[in-house]
């Protein structure tokens, strides 16, 4: 019999170029997607050379990061507009196709790679940002890389890349009402902390994982290298399959169907061993906010937050004692009692339509409380089309949420949605490190209905307890 | 990129774990489109207050480590954003090697391919390293043929390194020229699966 192989394994296996002993093999990239902030260099470094880009048909590129999500068409800061204008010279003399800031498919490249059918399971996808581990979501190889790497993809489509050690994640059991594949993934760093997935990449197995949507999925791999590992996997199965039926870069019909049976064929097969597995209950989870400077620093929203006498060591001691000094908590205190000042729906993690959508199933009837500035920033130009389309947008409205252009936003401000020093965000973005968000700002990680819940509370609050009937 | 075999260095200590690549060099510097003038940069939110004044207090600042070009610090080194401009920026500031006890994959990956070398020693070495470097003006010799690292008064560990990696960094050679020797291999690649 076959030695029964994970997910990892056989998308692999299937893109080995080149393999020496005492060397890392020569991987084909079947996708490498582009933004304009890690780019530039790596497009200067093939001038100096002399070099192509290889396969402008296998690369994509958008402006996601520092685009502006208002007045978008007078870009105030010259030197965004100098990054992004570099981008499009940049692409036109390379040949690689763009979605600029106008562009109908712009928006962040997590979301649209998947949006356009652009990944897909089985490839190899890369790109200068470390959470282009949230295709991995479709069984995908997808993983960040360096500018320098950027650079040798576009002249070579490979890399060299050590073979990965394994790590399953064995999520047992049913998610609570309420409960999202948000909690679930900061519940997991939670648990076992921001490095234990350094030098693996993550398979997501078990019956809560099986259970989710794509969104949902997106959202736990996306967040695959906040627990340190540079890609995690989900076994492509129907969910899958059906997510990416007529979307554009996929074949149509009987072909469709075709490919359809070779990628439920690289789920891992039964009995493949991993070099190492951990497993969560999800019955156990209750919705999650993180309290401190990275996101293994996160309890339930019942819980307080923890004092420097939890320490396990010096360390950690030292840890907890920095983290509450900058988010301006005392050790102890009940973090529903905390207030916030922002409310940031958004980002590669968490501004799908479907996160758009139960946001505003919170949101419909209430008001945003009058201490909140609270935005919500669709992760594409077409999520933002369809909400509008649907009438998620007048909700938020509505409830004094101000409604923007697509992009990455507040998630790293790096443009002109900053949330100002001292102040206070539930976020539903994948990092709360210091001045993330703005110089001294303090970023609180929750997901989309819990972000909508503090919004209109002014504070954090279970999301469960609100009576929104399609909690119940 | 320069080439690294024997390196002799006056240690700058960073006794924290998890600094993210955030720290190292904020987004509100990553808009430069060239690799250069990033060491100014460098830990600016630690080494500049909100006035960017430099803060004497922060100890990168003090001037018993100026002209130092090897970092020490805590576990998990370099977490978070895969920016290459955290090595550009920790390069030019001035630093040849770092050592901790771990770091990020991609950070680690960054870092030897524009000439860094990320050393990893035992939690106890870097904190003994790091006690060192705290109390006095402290050079260590890092020696990648033979991967050694020690003092003059009797400190002595060996890192590990993939040959690979430390191949490139010994020769200081063009990774992608190296790949593109493999050109033929593939276009072959390309063709089968067609
Ligand atoms: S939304 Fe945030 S995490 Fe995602 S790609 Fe943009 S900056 Fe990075």
């Amino acid at each position: 019999m076959r030695k029964p192989k994970t997910v990892i394994e056989k998308v692999w296996e299937k893109h080995v170029v080149h393999q020496e002993e005492g060397k890392p093999d020569l991987l084909y990239i079947d996708l490498h997607l582009v933004h304009e902030v890690t780019s530039p260099q790596a497009f200067e470094g093939l001038r100096m050379n002399n070099r192509k880009v290889r396969r402008p048909e296998r690369t994509f590129a958008t402006m996601d990061h520092n685009v502006p999500t208002i007045h978008r068409n007078v870009i105030k800061d010259v030197v965004s507009k100098t990054q992004m204008e570099t981008l499009k010279q940049n692409c036109e003399e390379f040949g690689v196709p763009l979605a600029d800031i106008h562009h109908p498919d712009q928006g962040i490249v997590h979301v649209i790679g998947p949006e356009l059918g652009l990944t897909q399971p089985g490839k190899t996808i890369v790109c200068g940002d470390s959470h282009t581990s949230t295709h991995g979501a479709f069984g995908a190889l997808a993983f960040g890389i360096g500018t320098s790497e950027v650079e040798h993809v576009l002249a070579t489509q490979t890399i060299w890349q050590q073979k990965p050690k394994t790590l399953n994640v064995k999520v047992n059991g049913k998610l609570g009402t309420g409960v999202t594949a948000k909690d679930l993934i900061l519940a997991i760093i939670g648990k076992f902390g921001v490095k234990f997935g350094t030098g693996y990449v993550i398979e997501y197995t078990g019956e809560a994982i099986r259970n989710l949507s794509m969104e949902g999925r997106m959202t736990i791999c996306n967040m695959s290298i906040e627990a340190g590992a540079r890609a995690g996997l989900i076994s492509p199965d129907d969910t899958t399959v059906e997510f990416l039926r007529g979307r554009r870069h996929v074949p149509k019909g009987d072909a469709f169907d075709v490919l359809a049976e070779e990628w439920k064929a690289l789920a891992t097969d039964e009995g493949a061993v991993y070099d190492e597995q951990v497993e969560i209950d999800a019955d156990e989870i209750e919705p999650q906010v993180t309290w401190g400077t990275n996101p293994g620093m996160c309890i339930p929203v019942s819980a307080n937050v923890p004092t420097v006498a939890d320490a396990i060591d010096d360390n950690d001691r030292e840890e907890i004692k920095h983290a509450l000094e900058y988010m301006g908590l005392e050790g102890g205190e009940s973090i529903s009692s905390v207030a916030i000042e922002h409310v940031f729906i958004g980002s590669c993690t968490n501004s799908r339509f479907a996160d758009l959508q139960r946001a505003a199933e919170i949101v419909k009837g209430h008001k945003v409380s009058p201490n909140v500035q609270a935005i919500v920033v669709p992760g594409s130009h077409s999520v933002k089309a369809q909400a509008e389309k649907e009438g998620i947008d007048a909700i938020f409205k509505e409830a004094g949420f101000e409604w923007r252009d697509a992009g990455c936003s507040m998630c790293l401000a790096m443009n002109d949605d900053v949330v100002p020093e001292g102040e206070r965000c539930a976020s539903t973005s994948n990092r709360n490190f210091e001045g993330r968000q703005g110089t001294g700002a303090r970023t609180h990680l929750v997901s989309p209905e819990m972000a909508a819940a503090a919004a209109i509370k002014g504070h954090f609050v279970d999301v469960r307890t609100l009576g929104v009937p399609t909690l119940s | 990129m320069e080439p690294i075999r024997k390196h002799n260095g006056l240690v700058y200590p960073l006794n924290r774990a998890n600094v993210d690549t955030d720290q190292i060099i904020p987004k509100q510097f990553l808009k430069r489109i060239s690799r250069q003038g990033f060491g100014q940069y460098v830990f600016y939110n630690w080494r500049f207050d909100s006035k960017d004044k430099l803060r004497e207090d922060f100890s990168l600042n003090q001037p018993k480590y100026e002209g130092t070009s090897i970092l020490v610090a805590g576990e998990n080194f370099g977490c978070g954003s895969s920016r290459e401009h955290a090595p550009w920026a920790l390069q030019d500031y001035g630093f040849r090697v770092i050592i901790a006890p771990s770091y990020a994959d991609i950070f680690y990956n960054n870092c030897t391919k524009n000439g860094i070398l990320p050393v990893k020693l035992t939690e106890a070495e870097v904190q003994t390293l790091i006690t060192n470097a705290e109390a006095d003006q402290y050079y260590l010799t890092v020696d990648l043929e033979t991967k050694k690292v020690f003092d003059n008064q009797g400190f002595e560990a060996t890192f590990d390194l993939d040959n690979y990696k430390r191949e490139m960094l010994l020769n200081g050679w063009d990774e992608i020229a190296v790949t593109l020797t493999h050109a033929d291999k593939i276009s072959q690649f390309e063709e089968a699966r067609n």
